[in-house]
């Protein structure tokens, strides 16, 4: 089999899509429960929350790693650009994932109480800021940055925090901490289950009000984003679809349907990533103030040769990596029991 | 200093981090099949007991590895951005392989090998094991790959030119099986099992010294001397045949490797020395004549080429290398003679009252980390001044639009939070070793306690 008759760059784009809506889906709950952990009070319960994530985490990083490697094999111009324009913020975000990353590994391996706080705050710590980040570069390729006619950056570090970027910053942590939240209830049971339920609430809240003002703000000071779905007038209904998924979270929730209000909010996540990359759509990174100077899935692409190879290994691997993975998820599927294999 | 000079501090810095972790992830991985299998096979609990310790062992290197792993990921992008422009279309591939067929399965089985003692069948177990085990194997592979086409560049060709210059893959497989790709591969797993096995053998030995779970730890040793004696003698073969690759396909490298300015037949093996590089002539060496030509043409007669072939700025930093170089073998010829001597007194019975062979042992653990960070130096100092061997200098293949001052700021704060790492990780890597295997796990639970299917 041949792919001559696809177009190559438009799968690429969906796939790289794919990959980091997978990241955000899963490690978006992790996150969010690294968010609330301080919330929480007794060393008990910390460790239940670690344990909720803990099998589960670090395969949900790997979307972000694979979507690093496939961006930078399919579009390198893209990679290299956004990378090395975003340095600083980057070698933050790296910063803040390790520490999420060996705070889980370290907090319980010692009793001292100091031991334990030190690696609580490295958890909370690490988890806000990458979900912060995340959204802060998230806003930054949504608004567009400035380009130069090598398609290299032309901005500062402080030209990337501007209101609409730390805006996108802020609903992704709300969002993140809501789908945290319902996450953990879904892991937990007893009082800590009962007080879970009014931080979702509390982080529905939080995340509906950001969202609200974020759509407001897209539609009056991105115009390139908007334009899109007027001109498509049948991403309308993806819209739609994502706000009926939003809604919907509250609905389930009230009913103590936990397992349908995760799904709702898994929904709401994949449709607002698909908006979000249908309104770039065939833009990778948009060109703010001169969009000429755009970076395209055609203009920074690799060879159709590349993404031909590239489709071959997705289509072997991708279809072992999601059958093992549900796999994993089954085996651990109960509420967290500490035992002495846990954190 | 200049952002040159600072991204490839920064660059070694957090690889050479890195590469600490991984091959005991590696070597820990295939040694955990090899207990778990024997308690299957054998149903001993000593192994069991054994399985269970160095699981916990292999979490914690697992942990830092993962997190340091990131970082190398990304900085292709930060630091060398016009490089990953350049190779992204050949060298991008290898890596979103590793992505999917690699770190998906090692991290997922993880879970299951190390939650799930109580949850699965000892058949999940045991399988899940072994995913971890070749996950760890393949990330190898694809990284080894990515990086030996950075030695030996081949199926691909360059569009475009001056600024727009770039490779483009014209075949997957000739990439894959580049020139040197498998004979490094071949090395690299090695040096992974000798890192596992050593590590072994180094705890069970000081446990044997201070007299505390002699069992466990007579049992431990036995595995890992063996392995290591294996993993040991593989590896000479597997760097006789990297130098004989280096000889054919980057001459300039192993001229440094050697210290040799002029081309000759007969040349001779340097043993050890110190390279002049003004002089152009090594100091106080000693040399086996006419060994590198044998060894690097099977024949004394053939001329090995000399450094005075390549113009100046082609050459790599002689001294540096010759000296890594050098460090490694020594390294590696250690690790056979200590291995051969443990096992000689294993065997004989008396290993237990030779308390200074023991405390050797003790240090071993050492001798692959060595011999690890100085290989890679050599290979890839080695390879300088180019980044992609004979066709991107490396200082052609830095970020356009970072400052040297970002860089300086990201090597400090890296540099701070690894040896934070680093700290916590020797505490608690020493913590679990005072701490010992648990006498509770002489006894499986959970579903892995109920009898087998056959058995019942
Ligand atoms: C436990 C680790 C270890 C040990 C004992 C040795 N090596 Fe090694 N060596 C490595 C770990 C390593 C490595 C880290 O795996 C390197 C670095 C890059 C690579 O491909 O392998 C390497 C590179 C490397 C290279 C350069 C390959 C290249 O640049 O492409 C050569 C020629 C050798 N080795 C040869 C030897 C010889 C003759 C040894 C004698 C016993 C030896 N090594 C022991
Ligand atoms: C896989 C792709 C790799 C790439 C693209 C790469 C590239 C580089 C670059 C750009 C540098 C700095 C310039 C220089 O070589 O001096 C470097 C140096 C170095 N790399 Fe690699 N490397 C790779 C793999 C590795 C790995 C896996 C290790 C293992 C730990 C490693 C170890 C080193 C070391 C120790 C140096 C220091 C040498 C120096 O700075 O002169 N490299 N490499
Ligand atoms: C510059 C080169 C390298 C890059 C870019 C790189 C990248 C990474 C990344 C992103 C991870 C984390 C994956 C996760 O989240 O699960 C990782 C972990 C790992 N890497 Fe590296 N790596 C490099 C060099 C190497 C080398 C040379 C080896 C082995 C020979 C290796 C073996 C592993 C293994 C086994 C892990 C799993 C964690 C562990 O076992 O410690 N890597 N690497």
């Amino acid at each position: 089999m041949n792919f001559d008759a696809l177009d190559l760059n438009t799968v690429w784009f969906l796939l790289i899509g794919v990959l980091f809506t997978g990241y955000a889906m899963l490690d978006g709950f992790d996150l969010g429960v690294g968010a609330l952990h301080l919330f929480t009070k007794t060393d008990e319960e910390r460790r239940v929350m670690l344990n909720a994530i803990g099998p589960v985490w670090d395969g949900n990083e790997v979307w972000l790693v694979t979507g690093g490697g496939a961006l930078f094999a399919a579009f390198p111009n893209v990679y290299a650009t956004v990378f090395s324009g975003f340095y600083l913020a980057f070698v933050l975000l790296l910063v803040a994932l390790i520490f999420r990353a060996v705070a889980i590994e370290f907090r319980s391996k010692q009793p001292m109480r100091w031991w334990r706080q030190m690696w609580d705050i490295g958890f909370s710590a690490g988890s806000i800021l990458s979900s912060l980040l995340i959204g802060v570069a998230m806003g930054n390729i949504a608004w567009g940055i400035p380009l130069d006619e090598r398609g290299e950056f032309a901005g500062t570090f402080w030209s990337l925090l501007h209101p609409y970027s730390l805006l996108l910053g802020v609903t992704t942590l709300a969002l993140f901490t809501m789908h945290g939240a319902i996450y953990a209830l879904l892991k937990t049971a007893g009082p800590l289950h009962d007080r879970l339920r009014g931080w979702v609430r509390n982080g529905m809240i939080f995340f509906i009000v950001c969202y609200a003002v974020t759509t407001m703000a897209t539609l009056l000071y991105v115009p390139h984003m908007a334009a899109r779905v007027r001109a498509h007038p049948w991403l309308f209904s993806l819209a739609l679809a994502n706000l009926l998924a939003i809604a919907n979270i509250p609905r389930e929730i009230h009913h103590g349907r936990d397992g349908r209000a995760f799904l709702s909010s898994c929904a709401a996540l994949v449709t607002l990533m698909g908006l979000f990359g249908l309104e770039m759509f065939p833009n990778l990174v948009f060109s703010n103030p001169d969009p000429t100077h755009s970076l395209t899935i055609r203009n920074a692409a690799s060879s159709a040769k590349t993404l031909g190879i590239m489709l071959w290994i997705a289509i072997t691997g991708v279809p072992l990596v999601i059958s093992y993975t549900v796999c994993i998820y089954w085996i651990f599927r109960d509420k967290v029991k500490l035992d002495r294999m846990s954190y | 200093m200049d952002v040159l000079l600072l991204s490839r501090l920064q660059f070694a810095l957090t690889t050479a981090f890195h590469y600490l972790y991984p091959p005991l992830s590696i070597g820990l991985g295939l040694l955990l099949v090899i207990m778990e299998g024997l308690w299957l096979k054998t149903r001993q609990p000593v192994y069991h007991q054994m399985a269970r310790f160095w699981t916990k062992v292999l979490a914690l290197t697992f942990a830092i590895g993962v997190a340091t792993g990131i970082v190398l990921e990304f900085e292709f992008g930060t630091n060398w951005a016009t490089y990953s422009r350049y190779v992204g279309d050949v060298f991008g591939s290898a890596l979103a392989a590793e992505g999917i067929f690699a770190f998906f399965l090692e991290s997922g089985f993880l879970a299951v090998l190390v939650f799930g003692w109580d949850r699965v069948s000892r058949k999940v177990h045991f399988f899940s094991t072994g995913m971890v085990c070749l996950g760890a194997h393949f990330s190898a592979i694809w990284i080894v790959v990515a990086n030996s086409w950075m030695q030996t560049p081949a199926g691909f060709h360059i569009v475009g030119e001056g600024m727009k210059a770039r490779a483009e893959i014209t075949d997957f497989w000739a990439m894959v099986f580049n020139p040197s790709a498998m004979d490094r591969l071949f090395h690299t797993l090695c040096g992974a099992w000798q890192a596992g096995a050593f590590l072994v053998v180094s705890v069970s030995a000081w446990y044997l010294l201070k007299q505390r779970h002699e069992d466990f730890a007579r049992a431990s040793l036995r595995v890992g001397l063996l392995a290591g004696m294996l993993a040991s003698l593989l590896q000479l073969v597997s760097g006789h045949d990297s130098a004989r690759g280096v000889a054919k396909n980057q001459p300039a490298k192993l001229a440094a490797f050697e210290g040799l300015y002029t081309t000759t037949s007969r040349a001779p093996l340097m043993l050890f020395g110190w390279v002049d590089e003004k002089e152009e002539k090594i100091k106080g060496g000693v040399a086996i004549p006419a060994m590198l030509s044998f060894m690097a043409h099977n024949d004394v007669n053939q001329p090995v080429t000399g450094l005075r072939e390549f113009r100046k700025e082609d050459r790599p930093p002689v001294n540096l290398v010759f000296q890594f170089y050098h460090l490694m073998v020594a390294a590696g010829l250690g690790l056979i003679a200590l291995a051969g001597l443990g096992l000689f007194y294993y065997w004989r019975g008396c290993l237990c009252e030779k308390r200074w062979l023991l405390w050797l042992l003790v240090f071993s653990v050492l001798g692959p980390q060595i011999a690890n960070q100085a290989g890679w130096f050599a290979a890839e100092v080695g390879r300088q001044p180019w980044i992609v061997y004979g066709l991107l200098r490396t200082s052609a293949g830095l970020s356009a639009v970072v400052k040297a001052s970002q860089v300086l700021t990201s090597i400090i704060l890296f540099s701070v939070v690894y040896l934070l790492l680093f700290a916590v990780f020797v505490y608690l890597l020493n913590d679990k070793i005072q701490h010992g295997p648990e006498a509770a796990d002489l006894s499986p639970s959970g579903k892995l306690a109920l009898p087998t299917r056959e058995a019942a």
